[in-house]
């Protein structure tokens, strides 16, 4: 029997920490952005530089919790003619070369396909795991069944204003990794580490027993270090990657750079 | 004390960022709190009297009824200070911001009525306003631009997407992301996550207390009809909440069918009955191709050009309570010039459409036609429509 969503992401972050790594690198990239065979490129160079798990953007018409940068990837890649299954055979094609892909997608999307259908797409294309930042605890427990029967991982988010008896709740039913944000506001570069992040980590490390993925606002190597140093198992690379890719920069180097930095 | 409902049938929700949470549940606490504090009550109630000009008149239509051939009666919101029903909304959000402890508000406008009145109601409480709109409708409706600004609100012009409310919606929640703790989001409608869609009926219920005891008063019975716009749906949650237990009235809600329903080009979520969806962190009837991506609404009227609809309205569609149609952009300008001609009053545009399926779709013993809005905000646009 192969192994489960929830297994290849376990394995990719213990992976990490095999290599020397302080903690597991994760870029994010647009699906179809700045189109299809653009993000399948990317996603593969980003793997050949050095990334552990890959997380994978859906391109969605009123994406409320990103910032102006990824917002505007969206917008292009649906223009470049993205839709939920072609960023899915995206996704199946760098599941095959052997990154475990977690797909970004927002509610709705979700919905549209129905979650049933949904869910054994993603679980056909051979992805591990679907982070969706609009769908908090109260409105998840169907998508967790799903997900679960299937073998893959619902990546729950949790936030600096998460207080700590929800917390507690998120961090119980996560599944592969907890995405925590690192800051309080949309996704987008930063001049700096919230000062309050190894609180936070902490915070959410006492109460979940899976990796602590932290995203949102880490946009130089610096602050990967930094999200390590304050504990973070992973470290998520978005607007800076994905800004890249909108001024023709080479991702893969600048991947390889944020692995430098995490090398013990 | 009843709770604040979450979800009206399976519409409703909370849909949105893992960091707007905690927020959520401050206002709920806040506004259960406040809904039944009899402080709170009074210096609202005392606004809305003596300086909203509440109760707003009942005003029997002569000559709208002999055209129609039934008697109709309208409820006069644009007599409200600032020109519409908006204000209702704004002030008792603003009130309970302060009882929050947040001085900054953030609001979205598309027609600008919300805009202008979050703006004055900021300017009259004391707190900083930050108006977030498409620049298409900053475009059609720039009398309101000019009276933000003078009311001392920040304009954030929005540039994304069709540029008008679902974009300026977006870009607003995007703001509150950003300064949760210091900010307070002024929903303009019975939209939006829980639990502003219940939050924001129960403030603009008042138009249809008024109304229910108004038209007694006037006429000994109830209303066969009670006929309201619905863009997200506030001023006609507002004017049927009272009347949901009186079996006997129809409650009718109006969309915009833009430039036809088969068109395509519309805001007619409800009437269209597509598959719902979630948007702007609810779940209800939503412009939404297969894929799961909203469109673009179009309406001639700013304020019904919108995708989405209040999740109540959809449960009250569902559940057969109430009905909901949709007017096009020329039936809603030709009663726009009618009701002037007619009546001495400048509608809405908005409102227009709730008139015209009052005047041309009949037959009624006696409707009551909620007059949201004022329509001197229109002129422009409408006369560049109507060929002057």
């Amino acid at each position: 029997m192969s192994i489960s969503g929830v297994e290849r992401i376990a394995a990719a972050f213990e992976g990490a920490r095999a290599d020397g790594r302080r903690a597991a690198l994760m870029p994010y990239l647009m699906g179809g952005f700045p189109d299809l065979a653009g993000s399948l490129a990317i996603g593969r160079a980003c793997v050949r530089a050095g990334a552990d798990l890959l997380e994978l953007g859906v391109p969605f018409s009123d994406p409320l919790a990103d910032g102006p940068v990824i917002h505007a990837a969206g917008t292009a890649a649906l223009k470049a003619g993205a839709t939920l299954d072609r960023v899915l055979e995206v996704a199946g094609e760098l599941a095959r070369d052997g990154a475990p892909v977690v797909l970004m997608c927002y509610s709705n999307m979700i919905m549209a396909r129905g979650l049933e259908r949904f869910a054994d797409r993603l679980a056909a294309a051979g992805a591990s795991g679907l982070i969706v930042p609009d769908l908090p605890l109260e409105e998840a427990g169907d998508a967790l069944r799903v997900c679960d029967e299937r073998g893959l991982a619902l990546v729950p988010l949790a936030a600096p204003t998460t207080p700590d008896e929800r917390l507690e709740r998120i961090g119980g039913r996560a599944r592969g990794f907890l995405y925590a944000v690192s800051l309080v506001g949309t996704t987008g570069e930063r001049t700096a580490v919230a000062e309050a992040l190894p609180a936070f980590v902490d915070r959410v490390g006492a109460r979940t027993d899976v990796p602590i993925a932290v995203g949102f606002g880490i946009g130089t190597p610096a602050q990967a270090t930094a999200a390590a140093d304050a504990g973070a198992d992973g470290v998520i690379i978005g607007s800076r990657l994905v800004r890249a890719a909108r001024e023709g920069d080479n991702v893969g180097a600048l991947v390889s750079e944020f692995g430098q930095a995490l090398v013990k | 004390m009843t709770a604040v409902e979450h979800r009206f049938g399976p519409y409703g929700g909370q849909y949105v960022p893992e960091t707007l949470m905690a927020a959520l549940a401050e206002l709920e606490h806040a506004w259960l709190s406040a809904r039944d504090d009899a402080t709170y009550r009074a210096e609202l109630d005392v606004l809305l009297k003596s300086y909203v000009g509440r109760p707003t008149p009942l005003y029997r239509a002569e000559r709208l009824s002999e055209e129609a051939g039934h008697p109709i009666y309208l409820k006069r919101e644009d007599l409200n200070h600032t020109g519409a029903h908006k204000i209702n909304n704004a002030i008792g959000q603003a009130l309970l911001a302060i009882r929050m402890g947040k001085q900054r508000i953030i609001a979205e406008t598309g027609a600008g009525q919300h805009g202008v009145a979050a703006a004055t109601a900021c300017a009259l409480l004391g707190l900083e306003c930050l108006v977030y709109m498409g620049t298409e409708d900053m475009r059609r409706q720039k009398p309101n631009v000019e009276r933000m600004e003078l009311l001392g609100a920040s304009m954030k012009p929005v540039e994304a997407g069709s540029r008008t409310l679902k974009e300026a919606v977006s870009a607003a929640i995007r703001d509150w992301v950003e300064n949760v703790g210091t900010t307070h989001y002024l929903i303009g409608s019975c939209v939006g996550p829980a639990p502003y869609p219940a939050l924001v009926r129960d403030l603009q219920r008042v138009i249809g207390d008024e109304a229910r005891a108004q038209v007694l008063d006037a006429t000994g019975r109830l209303p066969a009809r009670v006929i309201a716009c619905v863009g997200g749906g506030s001023n006609s949650i507002g004017i049927f909440t009272p009347f949901l237990k009186d079996a006997d009235v129809q409650l009718i809600g109006v969309e915009a069918a833009g430039e036809g329903l088969d068109s395509g080009r519309h805001g007619a979520p409800l009437t269209a009955a597509g598959l719902p969806g979630v948007l702007h962190g609810s779940f209800s009837a939503v412009m939404q191709d297969e894929d799961g991506q909203i469109l673009a609404a179009h309406s001639i009227s700013a304020g019904l050009d919108y995708p989405g609809s209040g999740p109540e309205h959809t449960w009250l569609r569902d559940s057969g309570r109430a009905s909901y149609v949709a007017v096009t952009d020329a039936e809603a300008l030709e009663t726009f010039a009618r009701t002037a001609r007619l009546e001495g009053i400048i509608p809405a545009l908005e409102s227009a459409h709730a008139l015209a399926w009052a005047l041309d779709h009949g037959p009624s013993d006696l409707d009551l036609v909620c007059l949201s809005g004022r329509g001197d905000k229109d002129l422009v646009e409408a006369l560049e429509h109507l060929g002057r």
